[in-house]
């Protein structure tokens, strides 16, 4: 009986470690979004209106060097700290990325920020954006209630 | 050093740093970057009322909720100890525009002039904060994906149909900013 419960500690342990390893990643993607003001609202009113080049330089750069690091690490079949293979899974088309594109869209000017600067936002004290996340769960929500009946 | 750090990082430092948090998660575990993928997990875990689309085992997409708590905890750090004093600088065609609309507060990361708890019950601010993120959560899944999962991820793995959803973001920016919430802020 005893061996089972220390395979388990085993796995919560590396569970943890597992996991550290993303806040870590999350912390710093945070700061990062703070501190180049992305996710700032009227940064954002900027961009939607070609007033700044400041957010296309951020996509832009960033896009440059996720594509030569994907890449990199297919051309020399780099693996996981774990050993593994890299592996990414493709994008299939469907009309939802237009629809949904287009309502994303809509939100992000309003809202100012997409997901990711929604949590950055609550963390740099703007708690009513509290609000903003939870509709957005329930936004979430609810294209899962009616997801057989959109077109995609 | 310190004071470097809380100058507003300018795109060429900011940009590239974000597109390497796309190999950091790939070579940690294979992780592909996305942050919309995070509200249907909650929803999986928290209200999953028996809908098809929310039965999958959200348990093993646990380390998307911990990078999104990180994101959480990087606003907080940013805000305690790198903070700088000076309001946001953008340009002053904007600044013209939005003291129109009464939004003169450049202090945080959204214009507390009109996003503030005490607005939420206006239609203003229902507009601004419920209507806005109810379009931010659907249109992310709807999309399957937000900046970070098409525009960063998608395009950085040279998927064509990120490239869409992205071309599509944008699309349903512009038109919103410029032909529908300026309407919205005037009143």
């Amino acid at each position: 009986m005893e061996q089972p419960e220390s395979i388990q500690e085993k796995s919560f342990a590396d569970n943890w470690y597992n996991y550290i390893k993303y806040l870590f990643v999350g912390i710093l993607f945070g700061i990062i979004l703070v501190k180049s003001e992305v996710i700032s609202w009227f940064r954002i009113q900027e961009m939607f209106r070609l007033q700044a080049f400041h957010m296309y330089g951020v996509i832009g750069s960033a896009v440059v060097v996720g594509i030569v690091s994907v890449w990199l690490i297919k051309k020399f079949n780099i693996k996981t700290i774990d050993g593994q293979p890299i592996k990414i899974a493709p994008k299939t088309f469907n009309k939802g990325q237009i629809f949904g594109g287009l309502i994303f869209g809509f939100g992000w000017a309003i809202t100012g920020a997409c997901p990711g600067p929604l949590f950055a936002q609550i963390g740099t004290g703007a708690t009513v954006v509290i609000v903003t996340l939870v509709s957005a769960i329930l936004g979430t929500w609810v294209y899962g209630y009616f997801r057989e009946k959109l077109p995609h | 050093m310190l004071e470097f750090l809380k100058q507003p990082w300018p795109w060429y430092i900011a940009g590239p740093l974000i597109g390497l948090t796309v190999p950091a998660l790939l070579i940690l575990g294979n992780k592909p970057l996305g942050v919309s993928s995070s509200l249907r997990h909650i929803c999986a875990s928290c209200i999953p009322s028996g809908i098809q689309f929310f039965k999958y085992d959200w348990k093993k997409e646990k380390w998307n909720l911990f990078f999104v708590f990180g994101i959480f905890l990087g606003g907080i750090i940013s805000v305690q100890f790198l903070s700088n004093p000076e309001a946001v600088r953008v340009n002053p065609k904007l600044v013209k525009e939005l003291a129109s609309y009464g939004i003169t507060d450049y202090s945080n990361m959204v214009p507390g002039d009109i996003i503030n708890w005490h607005s939420l019950w206006t239609l203003k601010g229902f507009f601004l904060m419920i209507v806005g993120g109810f379009l931010v959560g659907f249109g992310t899944r709807y999309a399957g994906g937000c900046t970070s999962g098409h525009a960063i991820m998608g395009l950085s793995n040279l998927q064509f149909p990120s490239l869409i959803a992205t071309t599509c973001f944008m699309i349903g920016g512009f038109t919103m900013a410029n032909l529908i919430l300026p309407y919205i802020l005037l009143h």
